[in-house]
């Protein structure tokens, strides 16, 4: 594991990243393992109302109450159903915690730093916001998830600007 | 500066100086109400003495040298020199305020001296006698001086107290230019060098600091050397002063102005929120988790090797389990409760101030001080607590002519009280004055047109309107009260907190202003609902009524709206299923449960499928991890472990008038 600085090795010279990798419709991503607080089963969440529908609720973590969010709806696909499989992956930013909704967990890797790729641009067609990365693993391809951005308060604060007029005619029907 | 950075002292100088300053308030009043107890006198005196040096040590030079003159004035009369007179005591709680002002503005990082603070300084100063030439120099203080002229010669002793006169120049030159005009070693040095003890400081100085530096900073400096050394102070002689006007002094005093408040700033900024928690919550912290470590240990031996016969053990385990963590709930919660008194202790002195502003005499009782309150709670029930107590004073007690008219005492009693009663604290204020004036709150009211003219009215209801927005009975407006904000907002802050304020008064005996709030905002009664397959919770002290209303009791209004009949109003239906979209609810009203729930004097039917019971409910807030949900309040566990909803009852009116406005 250990690099000797002076042996200078430009590409392996920062140390490597450790990722826990998922897959989500069989696509396989990569979250950075110092974000991760646990990994739990899938439990009955508590819907909050006028949320976007990829926030599925909350639920009680030892006494905290935590989002959790579904990874397929953020991404636009369609919904699974919950099975025995199904994981909820917590993960903290800056002490805020909440949990990720993936089909299953796979594996913890090293993956160096020069082995990331920048994401290409795919247009409009695919939201690539939430990658940080692509990176190459024993010949599969990981896409790294930028937890950040996944749960940016403004993010979630843009996307509702739309929500409360649609919410409001709904309440006067 | 020295090595070690003061500025992380400054929160603690601050907290411990504004204590100070309550005791001196605290026993300045009670030598003015008569108390011959030398023990006070001495009280007043350490605490100014230690406020001067802290002052000092951390740089605040004005707040020290203020604080020095007031010391000196205690000094005289500590040493029986000048005797206690009502004058004193009143110039003595000014300079209290003064120092408290100049106090806050230190802390916040803005110049502290103003023109108040001078004209107090100098009005102590004169009264000190021994210092006979002082007014002169604090005259020249306040007038702008081009500088001063300082002769420093140190004692022997002067490095052994711990002082480093290179430290008193980098000070003096953060005031201003600072020549050295000679340095000359005194005659106390030995002759022979071999002699000589480098421990013993046998220097002395001519300095000369240019700029207008008021007399005051200057002092502050040589603060700590009482005894330690030889010093004069004058200003600077006119042709002195002209000859190093020039540029210098211009430029000088700007850059000194500059760098100090800055460095505060940053202290300022740093400054959080904090408790002092007695010793005693913290050893009962420490042994509760002592016993839930010993059962911790025993569980897990259980669990280790388990076989069916140590069920027994296991029950038992579970039982000592669930008894520490309650004790340890209970143990952490009362660390956020903190005595009354502390709000309390400010009444002393507004009564005093009021009695002299509005010719009335007072008599001020204090109980229940130790009863306990959440520190959030404490916080807010101050500002309320002193309207009442004005209001009490000004309204409610009559002047002493018309008290000895009625058959009273001249002086009047007010009291304050605080206890527990059934989970909740009360606060009670009571006068022994005239009582609410029925007559004219109800001719004010009609005035105002809150009632129709002949309406009658029972006490409750004339009590009531008092605490009606706009409303105030003050014949003519004073400065304390009877600008119109008044007992409205009295109940709205208390409602805030989750409590609720009444009056009951008696026509001539007085009345009595009663608060009652909850021991903690962190725990609310809340009734549990059920709107389709969730739970939703609705505070207690927020519900009027619940009922079942029938098909036919609903009408619907122009807009779709829906309405019923509800004690001689018609309220509108807000149907919870709707406002927070759920899709398995109950949809007809007479197969639901329609809640009541009043906020602001706003009430709205709030339609639910089921009641499922009162429970009380810690409440969590949904910001920590994720963001603020209009029409919820927070979020709280039930049993079962999983969350519930809490129903921000004037978040949900004001959504239900939203949507009946669209």
């Amino acid at each position: 594991m250990y690099e000797d600085p002076m042996h200078e090795d430009r590409r392996s010279a920062a140390p490597p990243l450790q990722q826990l990798t998922f897959s989500l419709a069989d696509e396989e991503y990569g979250v950075d393992i110092l974000a991760v607080r646990e990994i739990r089963s899938w439990s009955r969440v508590t819907r909050i109302p006028q949320t976007p529908d990829y926030v599925l609720g909350v639920l009680n973590l030892r006494g905290a109450i935590v989002p959790i969010m579904d990874l397929r709806l953020r991404f636009g696909l369609q919904r699974e159903s919950y099975g025995d499989d199904t994981v909820v992956i917590i993960v903290a930013i800056t002490e805020r915690l909440f949990g990720i909704v993936v089909d299953a967990v796979s594996d913890v890797v090293d993956i160096e730093p020069s082995a990331i790729k920048p994401v290409p641009d795919m247009g409009a067609v695919v939201d690539t916001r939430y990658l940080k990365g692509l990176a190459t693993y024993a010949e599969r391809m990981v896409m790294l998830l930028d937890v950040e951005k996944l749960m940016r308060p403004e993010d979630v604060e843009t996307l509702e600007a739309a929500l409360p007029a649609i919410q409001e005619v709904e309440v006067a029907a | 500066m020295s090595a070690v950075d003061l500025t992380q002292f400054h929160k603690t100088f601050f907290e411990e100086s504004r204590e100070g300053l309550d005791a001196m308030e605290a026993a300045l009043l009670a030598l003015d109400s008569g108390s011959t107890d030398h023990e006070l006198v001495h009280t007043i005196f350490r605490a100014a003495h230690s406020i001067k040096g802290g002052a000092a040590t951390f740089g605040f030079v004005d707040v020290a040298a203020f604080t020095h003159v007031a010391e000196s004035l205690l000094e005289e009369v500590r040493s029986e020199r000048r005797a206690v007179d009502s004058g004193l005591i009143e110039l003595l709680l000014r300079s209290v305020d003064c120092m408290r002002a100049m106090l806050e503005r230190s802390s916040q990082g803005q110049p502290v001296a103003d023109a108040e603070s001078e004209a107090l300084r100098v009005e102590l100063v004169r009264l000190v006698s021994g210092e006979v030439a002082e007014p002169a120099a604090a005259a020249a203080a306040t007038a702008p001086v081009s500088g001063w002229n300082i002769a420093f010669t140190a004692l022997p002793h002067l490095l052994q107290t711990g002082n480093d006169p290179l430290r008193l120049f980098r000070e003096l030159q953060q005031l201003g230019r600072l020549e050295v005009v000679r340095a000359f070693v005194t005659d106390s040095a030995p002759a022979q060098l071999s002699e000589l003890d480098p421990s013993q400081c046998h220097l002395g100085w001519e300095l000369r600091l240019h700029g207008a530096v008021a007399r005051g900073d200057i002092d502050a400096v040589f603060d700590w050397l009482d005894g330690d050394c030889e010093l004069t102070i004058a200003p600077l002689v006119e042709a002195v002063a002209a000859v190093a006007m020039p540029a210098p002094d211009t430029a000088v005093p700007k850059p000194v102005a500059g760098p100090r408040p800055v460095r505060e700033t940053a202290a300022a900024s740093s400054e959080g929120s904090s408790i002092r928690v007695g010793i005693d919550k913290v050893d009962a912290l420490i042994n509760m988790m002592g016993e839930l470590v010993i059962t911790q240990s025993m569980l897990s031996d259980i669990g280790e090797k388990f076989e069916l016969s140590q069920l027994p053990r296991l029950r038992d385990g579970l039982v000592q389990l669930e008894r520490a963590t309650r004790e340890l709930q209970d143990s952490v919660m009362r660390i956020r409760m903190l005595p009354i008194g502390s709000v309390f202790n400010r009444f002393p002195r507004l009564v005093h101030d009021l009695e002299r502003k509005l010719d009335k005499r007072v008599r001020l009782e204090l109980q229940g001080e130790h009863t306990e309150l959440d520190k959030t709670v404490l916080e807010k029930i101050g500002d309320p607590l002193v309207h009442l107590v004005r209001n009490a004073i000004d309204h409610g007690l009559e002047s002493p002519a018309q008290r000895k008219a009625a058959g009273k005492s001249e002086t009047g009693t007010l009291k304050l009280n605080a206890y527990h009663e059934s989970g909740n604290i009360v606060v009670q204020i009571s006068d022994d004055g005239a009582g609410l004036n029925h007559a004219a709150i109800v001719a004010k009211a009609q005035q105002r047109g809150l009632i129709a003219a002949g309406q009658e009215l029972n006490d409750a209801e004339v009590a009531e309107l008092i605490f009606q927005p706009g409303f105030s009975t003050a014949a003519q407006a004073t400065d304390l009260s009877g600008r119109g904000v008044g007992m409205d907002v009295v109940r709205r802050n208390v409602r805030d907190l989750g409590g609720s304020v009444g009056v009951r008064s008696v026509s001539g005996k007085g009345s009595t202003f009663t608060i009652t709030l909850p021991l903690t905002l962190a725990i609310i009664d809340g009734l549990v609902t059920a709107v389709g397959s969730e739970r939703y919770i609705v505070p207690l002290t927020s519900i009027v009524e619940s009922l079942r209303l029938r098909a036919d009791a609903v009408r619907r209004i122009a807009g779709g709206g829906e309405v019923f009949h509800f004690r001689d109003e018609y309220l509108p239906i807000m149907r919870l299923h709707r406002a927070f979209a759920c899709t398995d609810a109950v949809t007809e009203v007479e197969r639901g449960i329609v809640v009541v729930i009043e906020e602001d004097g706003r009430r709205v039917g709030l339609l639910v499928d089921d009641l499922l019971g009162q429970q009380q409910a810690v409440v969590k807030s949904l910001e920590a991890h994720y963001r603020r949900v209009q029409g919820i309040s927070g979020a709280t566990i039930l049993s079962d472990g999983s969350v519930a909803l809490i129903v921000d009852v004037g978040g949900v009116v004001r959504l239900g008038q939203r949507s009946r406005a669209a």
